[in-house]
């Protein structure tokens, strides 16, 4: 992969007890990354130092093979969609988008009137100039947002939690489009978010942040399939996290922790014995919780008619993946 | 309270207030159409020179407290730099001084024979003092150093809400300091600044003291009116006083327009700006000097006022600082009974005027306050009305509707007698303890109310157990500023006074037309000491 976005050992030290990274990561042309992380792992700090909203204390910033590091975000030439979107107020919607095309200076009118249509356009916004910015949906607010940070064509949009704003009816739908016309544009992007379901969707690859560190950048397949931490394989998708006498049942040496997915586990004939406490129906499967005989709880994925409550059965594991105490990924 | 009763209380505190703030207005109106007092006004150039003279003395006062206050605000609410929180409250240190006493204090340090004048005179070598503090170049001084403190407060109020992202999203799209200033700032901005203009020019319009004080040839309308009524040409007075309304209502309207919609401010959601720390050493040792002396600049009256009032009577002839100092003025001021009066008519007339402000604001409150129907209208507008009118315009009116004994018109005769004085003052109180209130009501959740009546709480108790602690921030913020505002009052006590409530102001004038500065200023200090203890009572939560 030839990197056109290259964070490389950038650090920011909020105070003596608070920092994010040292952090490195690349991003390529036209790829869209998502940084993916609980409330306070530094994924805002990271797009914001993308953005030069802040400054790094060390490590530097290359864009298409310009050190950005010490480049005001006047000038870096990124788009950005914030959160609240911050539209402003006091202009219309043409002149919201028209403002990144004209903040340079001056620019020929019919010129700034046609990309504007142009980008409107883009986001099915056609015809939308005069309209005053909080007259707009939640959803066409966002797309303005978006037609401002694309129609100066900056080299990479960034985006900050792009749906967390919109109502859950709205935000699939949104997605989608967002998905498409990024695709559409071929622009390199990079965005932050709290959701799994949102990174998967979105992300080509997804950074998954914990505590201001990295702790891996992969294929959404790839996280959940080879997760490189204890941290990642238990934030991304749902798992059971088993260790002592069960760890061992499930074949883990002395001192691992084992890892295994609830659809990864399946009623057999023989196994770990245990006894179904609850059964969770979701139409196509249900979700079992099983005691297990060792003293742990499982979350079973399976059909859903494959056990009863209060029924006694023995559980086989098709995968797990066991990590060292402490945190480190070990290969099955 | 059943509907019916209801019904008459409002419509009781209607008339109530119809009969005290808009009553005295239509009075006059009335007085200033009959006979040719009219044609007299629009005859004489000096009339409209007056108006005139107001208008652009007004307009003037904006721009300069514009100029001084913005830039101000942007400078502590934007960047970091050492003292920057002290600095920040002393620069809002002229709003404690009252209008006349603060004229005083300017009298004493730029006059002609007041601190700079005689230090620049030692300095050259001077026989006579170097300027004449007069005309409109002194009054404008004066207006920018007291009024520049609405641009600053307002503005700086408007920019910690603004949201940050906004300036970001403004760099993002490549926009530099500058432009984001000019495009983004200052238009979300425009909400502050419009209510501080508007602010600034009611106030520089009815401004009387600094005209009064240092107009000399150079007459506004206020000044003018007064001077008109001590002629004893009444029907001209009336038709003076009319005119100056109708200004102040057309800039009220023009300058309400350029408000422009709250939406601006509503949208943004974040959080304001980080202050940016200034981090060039040279820079920001020089923000640090320019800050503290525009410090020291600022509370120079303040300074000199406390000074003045230390010299003993006669001891300071032509030495550039007085070789005297001690406490006798102050123990003039309480030793002796004829000068201990106007303190003590001061205090007790503030304290009734605003006691009665609050309990009419209160009442608007508990009947229109939260539901309001079709007498919230008529109720907030006459509670509103006196701000809109100069406090020259209210005297006039007052005196004039209280100076005829007819009982079937609802007028008696009340010039002359100690009630007039106060009375005014209620007047002049009512929008901001009227606005206090009923903003506190509007933020009461009425499941409050509900809640201690669920729980047994008959109307007089949820009044006094709930309501009336709920509403204590806003009757301390309403009531302390009314109160400053009674206290310190010239305007209309120029108007109304009488010898047995002179107030102090008012013996300050006189202490000043016999020369003793030293008592003049002794009674400055009490009242700036006053005021700055209500205001600093009131400010706490």
């Amino acid at each position: 992969m030839k990197a056109f976005v290259t964070l490389d050992g950038v650090r920011k030290q909020w105070s003596p007890t608070v920092s994010v990274g040292p952090l490195s990561l690349e991003v390529a042309r036209g790829e869209m990354v998502a940084l993916l992380g609980p409330s306070g792992s530094g994924k805002t700090t990271v797009l914001r130092l993308l953005a030069g909203f802040e400054a790094l204390d060390a490590g530097r910033i290359v864009v298409g093979g310009e050190d950005v590091t010490a480049v005001p975000p006047a000038k870096r030439r990124f788009g950005m969609v914030f959160q609240h979107y911050a539209l402003f107020p006091h202009l219309d919607v043409g002149e919201n988008v028209a403002f990144g095309l004209t903040a340079r200076g001056a620019a020929a009118a019919d010129q700034v009137r046609a990309k504007v249509a142009e980008a409107l356009a883009l986001v099915d916004l056609a015809g939308f100039e005069r309209r005053r910015v909080y007259e707009l949906s939640g959803g066409q607010q966002q797309r303005v947002a978006l037609a401002r940070a694309l129609a100066p064509e900056p080299r990479v949009l960034l985006l900050d939690e792009p749906l967390s704003n919109l109502d859950p009816a709205l935000r699939e739908r949104t997605r989608r489009e967002l998905r498409t016309l990024i695709t559409r544009v071929g622009i390199t992007s990079v965005f932050v978010t709290h959701e799994q379901e949102e990174a998967f969707d979105l992300g080509d690859r997804v950074a998954v942040l914990h505590d201001g560190r990295l702790e891996q950048a992969a294929t959404p397949d790839e996280l959940y399939e080879h997760p490189a931490s204890l941290f990642v394989a238990t934030f991304v998708g749902r798992a059971n996290v088993v260790r002592g006498a069960l760890a061992g049942a499930l074949g883990a040496r002395d001192g691992q922790i084992v890892v295994v997915r609830p659809e990864r586990l399946r009623f057999a004939d023989a196994g770990v014995p245990g006894v179904v406490r609850e059964r969770r129906y979701t139409g196509a499967a249900a979700f079992y919780q099983v005691d297990t005989e060792p003293g742990d709880r499982l979350e079973v994925q399976a059909g859903p008619g494959a056990a009863r409550v209060g029924e006694r059965v023995y559980l086989e594991a098709t995968g797990v993946m066991t990590f060292a105490e402490g945190g480190g990924g070990v290969r099955p | 309270m059943s509907a019916r009763s209801g019904w008459f209380a409002r419509a009781a505190l209607t008339l109530l207030l119809a009969w005290l703030v808009l009553y005295p207005i239509l009075v006059v109106v009335a007085d200033a159409g009959r006979g040719d007092a009219l044609a007299t006004f629009v005859s004489r150039p000096g009339e409209w020179g007056a108006l005139w003279a107001s208008v652009w003395i007004s307009l003037a006062s904006v721009v300069l407290a514009a100029v001084i206050g913005v830039p101000l605000a942007f400078l502590f609410e934007w960047l970091e730099f050492p003292g920057r929180k002290t600095l920040g409250s002393l620069i809002a240190l002229p709003a404690v001084l009252p209008p006349f006493v603060g004229v005083v204090a300017f009298l004493f340090l730029y006059g002609e024979s007041g601190f700079v004048a005689r230090a620049v005179q030692a300095a050259l070598g001077l026989t006579r003092a170097p300027w004449r503090l007069q005309g409109a170049g002194a009054i404008l001084l004066v207006h920018a150093y007291s009024m520049y403190v609405y641009f600053y407060l307002f503005a700086r109020a408007g920019l910690a809400k603004l949201d940050a992202s906004m300036l970001e999203a403004a760099q993002a799209l490549g926009a530099g300091r500058w432009h984001t200033l000019r495009r983004v700032a200052l238009p979300l901005l425009r909400p502050s600044l419009a209510g501080a203009a508007l602010l600034v020019f009611m106030t520089a319009l009815g401004s009387f003291s600094a005209p009064y004080v240092f107009g000399g040839g150079f007459r506004v309308m206020t000044t003018q009116i007064v001077a008109t009524k001590l002629n004893g040409e009444l029907p001209l007075a009336m038709v003076e006083t009319v005119a100056l309304a109708l200004v102040a209502t057309l800039g009220l309207v023009v300058l309400r327009r350029t408000e422009g919609d709250d939406i601006l401010a509503a949208l943004g959601k974040g959080i304001g700006p980080l202050r940016r720390p200034i981090r060039r050493v040279s820079v920001r040792a020089l923000a640090t000097a320019t800050g503290w002396a525009l410090a020291v600049l600022l509370l120079l009256p303040h300074v000199t006022l406390v000074l003045v009032s230390l010299v003993p009577y006669g001891t300071w002839t032509t030495e550039a600082l007085p070789p005297v100092l001690s406490f006798v003025n102050y123990q003039r001021l309480f030793g002796e009974p004829e000068r201990l009066r106007p303190l003590v008519n001061s205090a007790w007339m503030a304290a009734a005027s605003t006691a009665a402000a609050i309990a009419v604001a209160l009442a608007a409150g508990a009947l229109v306050g939260r539901r309001g129907g079709r007498w919230r209208g008529p109720i907030e507008t006459l509670v509103a009305l006196p701000w809109a009118l100069p406090g020259t315009v209210f005297a006039v009116a007052l005196a004039t509707t209280f100076g005829a004994a007819q009982p079937w018109a609802l007028r008696w005769v009340l010039v002359g007698t100690v009630v007039l004085l106060p009375l005014a003052y209620l007047v002049r109180n009512l929008p901001v303890t009227g606005r206090a209130v009923l903003a506190g009501y509007r933020q009461l959740d009425p499941a409050v109310e509900e809640a201690a009546a669920s729980l047994g709480a008959g109307r007089w108790a949820t009044f006094r157990r709930v309501t009336l602690p709920l509403l204590k921030p806003a009757l301390a913020a309403g009531g302390s500023i009314a109160f400053v505002a009674a206290l310190g009052d010239f305007v209309t006590s120029v108007v109304l006074y009488t010898y047995d409530n002179r107030p102090i102001s008012i013996e300050i004038m006189g202490s000043l037309r016999i020369s003793e500065l030293g008592v003049a200023a002794a009674f400055g200090v009490m009242l700036m000491l006053a005021s700055a203890l209500v205001l600093g009572l009131g400010a706490r939560r």
